[in-house]
């Protein structure tokens, strides 16, 4: 709605605990694409009975990946709270 | 074993637990106790809808044949969850504030209230929940077919179209029991799903049951897996073992559909009219998102992390043939573990019974949203808003859609025959539903996107997927063997699953490259090269910078209705006056003292009304209810809103309007000018005019009275007729200053009338001696006695006034050689009209629109009155109700005298 | 020999009252009423004095007084006007057609007699 040149400047520098927050936003947006990428690589592995690594190993990969997501998003999704989440988006943006 | 009869009534009781469940938290609900209800790990578990019987039984079958590659309808969703941040934050905010119901209410929402997209995602949500409705009832028949031991049963849910063949003659009370099934859920659906007709479309009880169910079904599959793990291989290190030997021992996954089937899930899972409403339109709290986020991950990891030791277990224990896509059900049953095959049967029902249910709701939402009401709206012709039945209009429409869907998918089951037709519509309903993520994504994240961008794209997108998918699912029905091959006509590039010569693909993966792409280049390309309309705008900007304009969720009650917002927003789009005057009329209509009425909802009723009449219906709506709701649309958008459209609108009917207005605008300025102008110069002879009238007695007095004086010699007989003279012009001169104070005071509306019955002839009658009195000359008069048989309920002396002044004008002014005047009484139902008609030259064109003012006289030339006679009568009749005017079209002067049929009513 | 008057005037008080007055001062007053044909009557009775209503049914006594005017058979008529109006228009409107006199309503006995007298033609 407003013009663009008319909002306020966001400061470029934040203290300590906002900077931290940042960064935790950060983490938890690329969280899902690192997870994407981690359960993409068995797309380069070798197909085949032969070939193509154990099942077990296969099996083994996949779900360590997941609880590995699991935990830290956990971890992230607790440190990030909502009211300061929109507020620094607001700031942000 | 179990009898068919107990495992019925295992159903019926789980059936009736969850009833008690339903009913439990939907009185807790109202009761406003239900804190607890709203728990993170409701919410998450309700999420668990997700994973439907396809998956539950699906998922063993689908590791047995293909491995790996039933974990990619997992991980999709996990990938969502864990970037929740991303997306769901985003949907779920948006969701709460601005009160989406549905995926196609968002859609819809977003870009417009466009109704036209509405209708179009509904339409696809209904085309492609139905099969997976039909498979959901498919699953439960298959599953109790295994306990009735009829056979191995038909393959249910596998990712693969390979699956086992149908079993042909299924008993017919298996057939029975997914009827039975059907109606039940429909009945509980229709229960808890449209009991209330909550602004939010919550339902408490149902998300406590869903999330019942899926403790139920995550209890049940685990409790397989744990049997198989310890009871049956031995331990952890041994089923790895185990596995190792089975033929999955290796990795040997189609990369492409490895990748394609993780975006699919993952698309599906936010754009599934079932995901939809327990993500979004269900969410209590917004911080329960948060938990989910992790937590529903690792409920999906639970649900997968057994599924490979299952298959491969079964795999080596049952016969071979056995169809793996019921491992769950027939390991246990062969290890003799019947309490444990009939606790895992009850998951897949619980699969199946939440799916349908909450897809139900969720589809019938938008068929009664979206496809019921408009029409029944326009049926009714707008007078729905009026009355109070609207709310049971809107719950009928909801129960009825919610029958049809179940129905409609039982119907499906039962005329596919449930054989392996139906095995992969799981994904192929997938595809048709993630159509809708281009215009989802593009119009959270891109302000550009416009309402016709995401019609082209859903367009484009479900006419791929019907092509190259939906349709050639059915089998030769539809498109023959021949079509398929060599395309419509023989145009190979159009065959449907080689389109643009991309054959040798993987069906599905080939449908969802074209569907998904084209549709998304489509939404692109067209939304850059349309222009949205101001509302769109305006939702693309709420839409896209939710988390500026809401510092939080805000809850129904919280939004204060201003109406002094309402005010000034009504002012853009009606313009002041008409903003102010209908502010006004209702808070008098409330009887407050001010100008702002309460924002009651019998005023926004009225308000939206008014308003739609100049923005249409839903835009109206969406302003009023914007304002009043208190979502997080700032009243400076809508102001922006309403001036842009008031600006557009002002700018369009300029245009059309404008040379008809200027030219309209012109001839009314020179008609005044000139009236003012004759009204000027009648004004200056009014002023003479009355000044003769005045002087005329009053010489005849000077006169005489100073013969009186100074005479001496006058004779007896010549006093008293000068005496007479005297007294005669002094009464003339009274009655002219009574004319003259008669019409001040009856212009000022201050005259008292006098009522009474009488007989329309007996006041003509009147009149008529009346003004003839004392004139001898021909003026003579033609009347129908007959027709002025009337009775009147007036001042009839008022009344007789007016006759007698028209009669008098026709004898001063009517220059004819043999003057005669018509009366004529005409009944014309509601009024009575009488015309007096001349033989004269009537009044010229030009003074007819100035006979009645009140300085106004024919013309210098003809004396009479003061020229108030007309001006005299029109005050008359307006104070009787009636009217008085020139009659145009006759040979000579006319004037009609209109008289309602209840002048009693008129005068007061 | 008695003075002729004619008297044209539509209100009938007004035409007794001037005629009573005259007649005691010994005119012959003849009276006429309508507009229409009153300068025809005024050449028909060739009066010494015209008294002339300027509010006439038929035809406004400016346009008589111009009619009598333009008559040569009538020059040098005198022509009193009366009238009911009393603006200084209606005074320039009656001098303009050649009034020799104007009295404004209401008027005085005397002063339309002396009036009348002064027009009189010595004889």
């Amino acid at each position: 709605m407003s013009d663009p040149e008319a909002r306020p400047v966001s400061p470029v520098f934040f203290e300590r605990r906002t900077y931290r927050r940042r960064r935790l936003q950060d983490a938890a947006r690329i969280l899902p694409l690192i997870g994407a990428f981690a359960w993409l690589i068995p797309l380069l592995w070798p197909r085949g009975a032969e070939d193509g690594p154990p099942m077990s190993q296969a099996l083994i990969y996949v779900f360590t990946i997941w609880v590995v997501l699991i935990v830290v998003g956990a971890i992230l999704s607790y440190r990030l709270t909502l009211g300061e989440a929109a507020e620094a988006e607001r700031s942000q943006e | 074993m179990i009898s068919f009869n107990g495992l019925v009534a295992i159903c019926l009781a789980y059936v009736v637990l969850l009833f008690a469940v339903a009913f439990f938290a939907d009185g807790a609900a109202r009761r406003g106790r239900g804190g607890w209800l709203r728990s993170p790990m409701v919410y998450t578990l309700s999420l668990s809808v997700y994973c439907t019987a396809w998956t539950f039984y699906g998922a063993v079958g689908s590791a047995a044949r293909s491995g790996l590659e039933y974990l990619t309808i997992y991980l999709g969703p996990t990938l969502v969850m864990i970037g929740w941040w991303w997306v769901l934050r985003k949907l779920v905010r948006i969701g709460r504030s601005q009160r989406i119901t549905s995926v196609a209410d968002l859609v819809s929402s977003r870009y417009g209230k466009s109704n036209l997209l509405a209708v179009g995602v509904t339409l696809l949500s209904v085309t492609a929940t139905t099969p997976y409705i039909a498979l959901q009832l498919q699953s439960v028949t298959v599953s109790l077919e295994v306990f009735s031991g009829s056979g191995t049963g038909s393959a249910i849910g596998a990712l693969a179209t390979d699956a086992a063949s149908g079993d042909g003659n299924a008993p017919a009370q298996s057939a029975n029991s997914a009827f039975l099934v059907a109606l039940g859920l429909a009945l509980f659906t229709v229960i808890f799903g449209t009991r209330n007709l909550d602004a939010n479309e919550r339902h408490h009880g149902v998300v406590m049951a869903i999330a019942v169910e899926a403790v139920v079904k995550l209890f049940a599959l685990m409790a397989v897996g744990v049997f198989v793990v310890w009871g049956l291989s031995g331990g952890i290190a041994e089923t790895l073992a185990r596995i190792e030997a089975s033929p999955l021992r290796s990795w040997d996954i189609n990369g492409g559909r490895w990748a394609g089937l993780i975006f699919l899930s993952a698309a599906a899972f936010i754009c599934l009219p079932r995901m939809f409403q327990v993500l979004v339109v269900e969410s209590a709290d917004e911080d329960h998102l948060r938990t989910a986020s992790w937590a529903f991950p690792l409920y999906l990891l639970l649900m997968s992390v057994f599924v490979v030791p299952i298959a491969v277990t079964g795999l080596d224990l049952l016969p071979a043939g056995a169809n793996p896509d019921l491992f769950v059900v027939t390991l246990p049953l062969a290890q003799g573990q019947t309490e444990l095959a009939v606790l895992s049967f009850l998951g897949g029902f619980s699969s199946a019974t939440s799916m349908v249910i909450v897809a139900s709701i969720a589809v019938s939402t938008m068929v009664s949203n979206h496809i019921v009401m408009p029409l029944w709206l326009r049926l009714t012709g707008g007078r729905a808003s009026m009355s109070g039945d609207i709310r049971h209009v809107v719950l009928t429409a909801r129960r009825v859609s919610i029958v049809s869907v179940v129905l409609l998918g039982y119907f499906y089951y039962a005329l596919s025959g449930g054989g392996t037709a139906l095995a992969s519509i799981g994904i192929i309903s997938f595809v048709g539903a993630v159509q809708v993520l281009p215009s989802v994504l593009g119009g959270i994240f891109w302000r550009g996107a416009t309402r016709l961008g995401a019609l082209a794209g859903l367009f484009t997108g479900a006419t791929l997927w019907a092509y190259t998918l939906f349709l050639p699912s059915f089998g030769p029905v539809i498109f023959s063997a021949e079509f398929m091959s060599a395309g419509p006509f023989g145009i190979g590039w159009l065959a449907p699953h080689a389109l643009f010569g991309l054959s040798g693909m993987d069906p599905f993966l080939h449908a969802l490259l074209w569907s998904m792409s084209l549709n998304a280049i489509a939404f692109f390309v067209v939304s850059v090269a349309s222009f949205p309309t101001p509302l769109e705008r305006l939702q693309g900007a709420q839409f896209v910078n939710i988390f500026q304009h809401s510092g939080g969720p805000r809850s129904w009650s919280a939004g204060v209705a201003q109406t002094e917002d309402l005010l000034i927003m009504s002012q853009r789009i009606l313009g002041s006056d008409q903003a102010i005057a209908l502010f006004r009329r209702e808070a008098r209509r409330m009887g407050l003292k001010g100008d702002l009425p309460e924002p009651e909802p019998g005023f926004l009723e009225t308000l939206e009304r008014e308003l739609a009449g100049s923005v249409g219906a839903a835009t109206a709506h969406a302003m009023v209810g914007q304002i009043v709701g208190g979502t997080s649309v700032s009243v400076q958008d809508l102001i922006a809103v309403a001036d842009e459209s008031a600006q557009l609108m002002e700018y369009s009917a300029r245009l059309e309007a404008q040379s008809a207005e200027l030219s309209r605008t012109a001839r009314q300025l020179r008609e005044a000018n000139q009236k003012l102008t004759r009204l000027s110069v009648q004004k200056d002879a009014f002023l003479s005019q009355i000044s003769h009238e005045l002087r005329t007695p009053m010489s005849s007095i000077r006169a005489f009275s100073e013969i009186l004086r100074d005479s001496d010699s006058l004779s007896d007989a010549e006093q008293s007729k000068f005496a007479s003279i005297i007294h005669d012009e002094t009464i003339r001169l009274t009655r002219l200053l009574d004319d003259i104070l008669d019409l001040s005071v009856m212009e000022n509306g201050r005259v008292s009338l006098n009522l009474r019955e009488g007989t329309l002839s007996d006041v003509i009658e009147r009149a008529v001696a009346a003004a003839a009195a004392g004139e001898g000359d021909g003026l003579r008069i033609q009347r129908n006695h007959v027709s002025e048989v009337v009775r009147l309920h007036t001042d009839l002396d008022r009344l007789a006034q007016v006759f007698i002044n028209l009669i008098a004008n026709a004898r001063k002014y009517c220059e004819a050689e043999k003057p005669v005047l018509q009366i004529r009484v005409r009944d014309l139902g509601d009024a009575i009209c009488v015309d007096f008609v001349d033989n004269g030259q009537g009044v010229p064109e030009e003074s007819r629109d100035m006979i009645f003012e009140k300085f106004s006289r024919m013309s210098d030339q003809k004396a009479g009155g003061a020229g108030l006679g007309l001006a005299i009568c029109r005050q008359i009749m307006e104070r009787l109700g009636g009217t008085i005017s020139y009659l145009p079209g006759e040979t000579g002067g006319a004037f009609r005298v209109r008289l309602p049929r209840d002048a009693a009513l008129a005068a007061e | 020999m008695t003075k002729r008057l004619l008297l044209i005037e539509d209100e009938p008080n007004i035409i007794e009252a001037i005629g009573f007055i005259l007649a005691r001062d010994g005119w012959h007053v003849k009276s006429h009423t309508s507009g229409k044909d009153a300068a025809e009557v005024a050449r028909r009775e060739r009066p010494d004095v015209v008294i002339l209503d300027v509010m006439l049914p038929g035809k406004s006594g400016y346009d008589i007084l111009r009619e009598i005017r333009a008559d040569d058979s009538l020059a040098g008529l005198p022509v009193l006007m009366l009238t009911a109006r009393g603006q200084s228009k209606d005074r320039e409107l009656a001098e303009q057609a050649g009034a020799n006199r104007f009295m404004t309503k209401p008027f005085s006995n005397s002063e339309v007699l002396d009036a009348v007298r002064a027009l009189a033609p010595a004889s």
